[in-house]
């Protein structure tokens, strides 16, 4: 076969070669081609299609190999090529497990709680070791978090560093307490002290004043006394004079006491600002030192005048009683020599200057006498005087010393006094000042670190502040959504009770409202298989118009009605729209129009029945012809149950159709009549189609009949 | 209808035989007058040729149906 394939390939190819003129070339070749092959064709045939078949198997046993998705693949799809594969590589490596993180979650969050927890308890530690800064929030922070015996030590807590530390908004209040306490003090002291300096000094300038005033009149006083004394007036200027002299010394005594007056009063108001500052000092309020520095400075100073206005009357006073004890000295003397004048003169008035003109010389004698011995007397006097002089000095002398040493001591006690004061007060300013340093010092100091205590104390309330915020709002959210899904839940509850029963209620709704719908439709399907079933009565009626030789009217009419009438019955639909084209346009003959007409398709058929494809000369229509003279059969023949081979004879075939038709079955006629072959076929074949159609239109016809009344026997059953 | 094709059929041979032979009769006529000294051969040839042409047109015409004409394509048989 191979061979004959070959040279018929051979020669189609010479053939269409030298056809086209092509040169030698290609022949040669196709020559060689095929001139050396017959041999070992089908050996090298052979070989070449071995070796394909193993190359292919091989590759794909190697790509597999390198490739696990391709081997999976090829496995699927080639039955048994798994075990080739498990014989050739081994078994397949399992697919990589793509492991999920499981539970993974649960740790963290517990390991954040940890975390949480550690953070919390080192807080409270550094709380409850830090006494001194307020920390009211670390004790109530770990409180909503932990369990009621945590709260419980923490509330401890929180009342232990009570007694070493006070919240911080207690000690602001006690804080701003004190120093609205201090101020106010500070506020009654200073007013105090100013009230008080203002009347000590008042006090002091006014005994300052009587002092000076009293200096002023001893001054005038012994001036005057002193002018008394050594001046020599006329004798009623002398009595004016003493009585110049009487007022003076009246008014020395009343500013002389008038100054001692003042003096104790002052002394006593010094005593009281004294004990002021004390009790100044005592209440220890810094703010208040320089004005009680300022205060005592000016006590001091006001002492310290009135010492010295005082030491200067005194001075004064002294002075004065020198010159007062020198004029009663010169009053005693003149006193006692006018009591000798006048003892040894009685008669001799007492302005005895006046009387320079009227004395007798006896009396002048006796005066001279009188003078002359108290000149001796007076002499006497001198040297007992003079005598006495040395140890009366010395006396004066040691009581002067005594005096002037008592004066001494207490002028050294009162400087040493005022020294002594001065230098206190000085100590005390310059504590003062240096204490202001330190204070300044300590202050900035404490600033710092309140900044960095506050800086701290942002920072851990930041962080404090995050935490419980995102606490509360877990427990916010946690809280919303359960009373979320109550109510969700209750609401859903209402919902599916109210649903029921609104469905119950609408399922009866719907029930009867089927109930009266399924009568409306009852009642449109009766009517509309009434309808139906006149619509086909009247196509049956169309069927019926057939006159001989004649179609039928077009059906289309009534099938026009029929789908009218059935809009919504796809059953008759369809059956309507079943019947054949040609019936619906010309109409289809009725059975006795086309049993009229088989017997002209008789005749002929039998002329023709030689004829076929092979057999179409005019011979053999001439032989036909003759066969159809001569030959006879039945005219109508009763057809078998089954054709066999014999029945396919044309003159066979055309009695058995007669027969049928004859006894009104045109069905099996035009079966029949479809088992004609050649020419005679041809012939009848006009017939057989409208046989055909004529079949099919009554069949369509009958259905929908059957189908109306079917319906309509339905619908009458309906209830 | 089919049926009443046959007897088309053989009216057209008819008339067309008739034609034929006419024509061939009268062509041989002429032939033999004019070119073949009315030799009655021509005649003859003239109506079998007529004759011998209608009996092939109607031949051809009985067979039109069961010819198979050349553009269309048979298709192969081994493709079932």
């Amino acid at each position: 076969m191979l061979r004959v394939c070959l040279k018929g390939a051979n020669s189609a190819a010479r053939k269409c070669l030298c056809g086209n003129g092509v040169p030698l070339h290609p022949l040669q070749q196709c020559r060689s081609y095929t001139s050396g092959g017959s041999g070992s064709s089908a050996g090298k045939i052979v070989a070449a299609s071995v070796l394909t078949v193993g190359g292919g198997v091989g590759g794909t046993i190697l790509y597999a190999n390198w490739d696990p998705k391709f081997r999976a693949n090829v496995e699927k799809s080639i039955p048994y090529s798994d075990q080739v594969f498990g014989l050739a590589l081994g078994p397949a490596a399992p697919p990589p497990v793509i492991n999920k993180p499981r539970k993974v979650e649960p740790v963290q969050i517990s390991s954040m709680s940890e975390m949480w927890k550690d953070s919390k308890q080192p807080k409270a530690k550094e709380v409850e070791k830090k006494a001194e800064q307020p920390d009211a929030e670390g004790p109530p922070a770990p409180a909503p978090q932990e369990t009621l015996e945590a709260a419980a030590k923490c509330t401890e807590c929180e009342h232990e560093p009570a007694v070493k530390e006070r919240p911080e908004g207690e000690v602001a209040a006690r804080l701003a307490e004190q120093d609205k306490a201090e101020q106010d003090l500070l506020t009654s002291l200073s007013s105090n002290l100013e009230d008080a300096l203002g009347s000590t000094a008042k006090v002091t300038l006014q005994a300052i004043g009587a002092q000076e005033a009293a200096l002023q009149a001893i001054a005038q006083h012994t001036r005057q006394l002193r002018e008394a004394m050594e001046a020599e007036a006329p004798p009623d200027k002398k009595s004016t004079q003493w009585r110049v002299l009487e007022d003076a010394l009246s008014e020395r005594s009343r500013s002389v006491d008038e100054a001692g007056a003042a003096v104790l009063k002052a002394k006593a108001e010094l005593d009281k600002l004294r004990g002021v500052i004390d009790g100044a000092k005592h209440l220890k309020i810094a703010a208040a030192r320089p004005s009680i520095l300022a205060a005592e400075e000016n006590l001091h100073s006001m002492v310290v005048d009135l010492d010295s206005v005082v030491t200067r009357v005194q001075t004064a006073q002294s002075e004065a009683k020198i010159v007062s004890q020198y004029s009663e000295l010169v009053n005693e003397a003149k006193a006692q020599f006018q009591k000798e004048l006048n003892s040894i003169t009685p008669e001799i008035q007492a302005n005895w200057k006046g009387l320079t003109g009227k004395l007798t010389q006896d009396d002048l004698n006796s005066l001279i006498a009188h003078a002359h011995r108290r000149i001796d007397q007076m002499n006497r006097e001198l040297a007992e005087q003079r005598v006495r002089e040395q140890i009366h000095i010395d006396s004066a002398l040691e009581q002067q010393k005594l005096e002037d040493k008592k004066a001494l001591e207490v002028a050294v006690s009162t400087a040493l006094e005022h020294n002594r004061e001065q230098m206190r007060l000085e100590q005390e300013k310059k504590v003062e000042e240096t204490r202001e340093v330190m204070e300044a010092e300590m202050r900035t100091q404490l600033r710092r670190q309140a900044a960095a205590h506050t800086d701290h104390l942002r920072d851990v309330l930041k962080v404090q502040e995050q935490e419980l915020r995102s606490e509360a709002e877990e427990i916010l959210n946690s809280s919303l959504m359960e009373k979320e899904t109550e109510y969700r839940r209750l609401t859903q509850d209402q919902l599916d009770s109210f649903t029921l029963d609104m469905n119950a209620a609408y399922a009866r709704l719907k029930g009867m409202e089927e109930a009266i719908d399924s009568h409306v439709i009852a009642e449109e399907e009766a009517r509309k298989a009434h309808q139906l079933w006149l619509s086909v009565e009247a196509l049956n009626y169309t069927l019926k118009t057939a006159a001989l030789n004649d179609p039928t009217e077009p059906l289309e009419g009534a099938v026009q009605a029929i789908k009218e009438s059935c809009a919504e019955d796809e059953f008759a639909q369809a059956l309507a729209t079943a019947l054949p084209s040609e019936s619906l346009s010309r109409g289809v003959y009725s059975e006795a129009s086309l049993r009229a007409r088989f017997y002209a398709i008789r005749q002929l058929a039998r002329r023709v029945a030689l004829i076929d494809e092979t057999r179409n000369s005019l011979y053999q229509y001439f032989l036909s012809y003759l066969q159809a003279m001569l030959l006879f059969e039945k005219a109508q023949e009763a057809p078998p149950a089954k054709l066999s081979a014999e029945d396919l004879d044309t003159f066979k075939l055309l009695s058995y159709a007669a027969y049928s038709l004859e006894h009104g079955d045109l069905e099996l006629a035009a079966k029949l009549v479809n088992q004609l072959k050649g020419e005679s076929r041809r012939v009848a074949q006009d017939w057989l189609k409208e046989a055909r159609l004529t079949l099919e239109t009554k069949q369509v016809v009958s259905l929908l009949s059957a189908y109306a009344n079917a319906v309509g026997l339905g619908t009458t059953m309906a209830p | 209808m089919s049926e009443k094709e046959l007897g088309k059929k053989l009216d057209r041979c008819l008339a067309d035989s008739a034609v034929k032979l006419g024509a061939g009769l009268g062509l041989g006529i002429v032939f033999s007058v004019v070119f073949f000294k009315r030799h009655t051969w021509p005649v003859a040839f003239g109506l079998g040729m007529g004759l011998g042409m209608a009996y092939t047109n109607c031949q051809n015409d009985l067979r039109a149906p069961y010819l198979i004409q050349r553009n269309i394509k048979v298709s192969n048989a081994t493709k079932y």
